[in-house]
């Protein structure tokens, strides 16, 4: 293998660069100074990071260092890498996207950071992101919209923008995301990378800012599947500080790496591949499920019978939880206060008045009124009942399927601001996602194909538990294709297109 | 669909939400449309449907009642806005 060259640190994946590390090729004190660098220009033509913390940074590479000296290796040690700014950092500014969080420096650290910087991964900075996760285009930010590498005049997806966004444009080695609705594969999509939402439980919400408990996951967000695969490896496991995290051992997501696909039954179903898909995506997905064939899988045709009713049935559960999550910003304890309240109710009223921006409070009025007396059986009950419906949807279709395909996004990136004068366009960006969550199943994307220079996503959901059968099909795909390996132009990642 | 303003303000009361006016009609109608994609749910009859609460159906876990956290009031503090003395502050309640 010849040495990677400084020009080409933003292109490469975690094996290339761990193994630059631990052979002492270059430190992580340089890698660290050189993402620093791009962040320092770059960011500003994308409004990718809330904070950038070179201080830290350097003194975390520093750390890595010394443990490679040892001759340490692993293979995150001493790689940067960002994170999306819901996971509470402690002694740096955790804002989830919000006036509300605007001065709050966490007190602790979150369960996923904490593991990742055990594994010697740097801290670069903290990702934008739509106000607590709300939103799928990264425009309700309090910071402002990031803009997608590919076309800044486009979103980068939501609520995941700032990581997406940073990693598309090689300003970060990979990132941490959440995905409560789509917001790890959606973004994914949209920017052409690999990211993966895991089962849920599978990591730990301990230190990541609740916006709808029941459906929350964090995962990773990278350039490919073998990266996102060692990213999950140190993210996922048991927390005792989690009540819902899950008490299973973590498997080698990489095992089945060398595999071939043959036999594998792909469940296409039906009901995404109707109206309200953009045929550019449509034809891209085709290809990809051609090339899945050749690699030796069979398709099976699928039914999910209730997937029209995920979005309805997400905007009253989503909503509700949140309501009930966010009544902890109060003016008193930590966050946002108003000037001056006249009294109690004053205080909240204004303090969350001003702290929320309008898709928050949007949510949180939905949420009050379908748990309010009189409303909560037509809508959160009969929501959690479709629920049901919805995840036994997939029950039945694991029982012939391994994976199903389908598209992540119904379109590649849209123009900044085509789609926030109506909640319910903006709503519908997550028809393919949603249903994912409301199950709990674990799901990527990963990009397949460029419509008029845009990235489009392939999905692939799993059953329970399964990621690591997500990521060998994805990795053999990407063995097969080097969709994953193209990079948007302006950034200095390599002659043309091509990384 | 459009919410009639006096439940907007009531929602907006029990969310304890300070809403103007202008806000008020907004969120009628764009609420409003929300619930129209919402009340799709009534398409399919669910009466013989257990609701689903939690995508894993586990029981929840349970812990020894012993102590596992030290006091950390003063680092706790130091991020509230107004404290004193240990205490957090807010305008008089009881007169």
């Amino acid at each position: 293998m010849t040495a990677v060259m400084t020009g080409e640190w933003c292109c490469q994946g975690l094996p290339a660069l761990a193994n630059g590390l631990s052979r002492r090729a270059f430190s992580s004190v340089e890698l660290t100074q050189y993402f620093l660098d791009r962040i320092e220009r770059h960011n500003f033509s994308l409004n990718a990071f809330i904070t950038v913390t070179p201080e830290r940074a350097l003194d975390q590479a520093r750390a890595a260092d010394q443990r490679l000296a040892r001759g340490e290796t692993g293979p995150l040690l001493g790689i940067p890498m960002a994170h999306k700014d819901i996971f509470c950092t402690q002694g740096v500014l955790t804002s989830c996207g919000s006036r509300m969080l605007s001065h709050f420096v966490a007190p602790y650290q979150a369960t996923v950071v904490e593991r990742l910087e055990r594994a010697g991964a740097v801290m670069l900075g903290k990702t934008n992101m739509d106000e607590f996760a709300m939103g799928s285009s990264n425009e309700t930010s309090y910071y402002g919209p990031v803009r997608n590498p590919w076309d800044r005049e486009r979103v980068p997806g939501g609520s995941s923008g700032g990581s997406a966004a940073a990693v598309a444009a090689g300003l970060a080695v990979a990132a941490t995301a959440t995905d409560t609705g789509g917001s790890i594969r959606q973004p994914a999509a949209l920017c052409g990378l690999t990211g993966l939402k895991p089962t849920y439980g599978r990591v730990s919400r301990y230190g990541m800012i609740a916006f709808a408990s029941s459906l929350d996951q964090g995962g990773p967000l990278a350039r490919s599947a073998e990266d996102a695969a060692l990213l999950l490896q140190i993210m996922a496991g048991f927390d005792p500080r989690d009540s819902t995290s899950v008490d299973q051992p973590v498997p080698d997501y990489r095992a089945g790496f060398d595999q071939a696909l043959t036999g594998l039954r792909l469940g296409l179903p039906e009901e995404f591949f109707g109206d309200g898909l953009d045929p550019r995506v449509a034809a891209s997905i085709e290809v990809a499920v051609d090339e899945l064939k050749r690699l030796g899988a069979r398709i099976c045709p699928l039914s999910l019978p209730n997937t029209g009713l995920a979005v309805p049935t997400y905007y009253v559960l989503a909503p509700a939880e949140c309501s009930s999550n966010l009544a902890r910003f109060d003016g008193v304890r930590f966050g946002h206060r108003c000037d001056q309240p006249a009294d109690l109710l004053d205080l909240y009223r204004r303090s969350r008045s001003e702290g929320f921006g309008s898709e928050v409070k949007r949510r949180i009025m939905i949420g009050t009124y379908v748990l309010s007396t009189g409303y909560y059986d037509a809508y959160y009950l009969k929501a959690q009942r479709l629920r049901r419906l919805i995840a036994e949807d997939f029950r039945r279709a694991f029982e012939s399927v391994d994976v199903i395909l389908g598209p992540t996004s119904p379109t590649p990136a849209f123009r900044l601001g085509e789609r926030t004068a109506d909640p319910v366009t903006m709503y519908l960006s997550d028809i393919y996602t949603i249903a994912v969550n409301l199950a709990g199943v674990p799901a990527l994307s990963m990009p397949v194909a460029l419509a008029d220079g845009l990235p489009v996503g392939l999905q692939m959901i799993g059953n329970y538990f399964d990621e690591a059968r997500l990521l060998q099909v994805a990795h053999r795909l990407q063995q097969a294709t080097d969709w994953h390996r193209q990079a948007p132009a302006g950034f200095g990642m390599g002659r043309g297109d091509l990384r | 669909m459009i919410l009639e303003l006096a439940t907007v303000e009531k929602i907006a009361h029990l969310a304890r939400l300070g809403i103007t006016p202008a806000e008020a009609a907004d969120y009628a109608g764009k609420l409003g449309h929300i619930f129209e994609l919402v009340d799709q749910m009534n398409r399919v009859d669910t009466q013989s449907v257990e609701p689903l609460a939690h995508p894993l159906e586990m029981t929840q876990r349970l812990r020894p009642d012993q102590v596992t956290e030290s006091d950390q009031r003063d680092r706790f503090q130091a991020i509230a806005p107004l404290c004193e003395a240990g205490l957090y502050l807010v305008p008089r309640v009881i007169e």
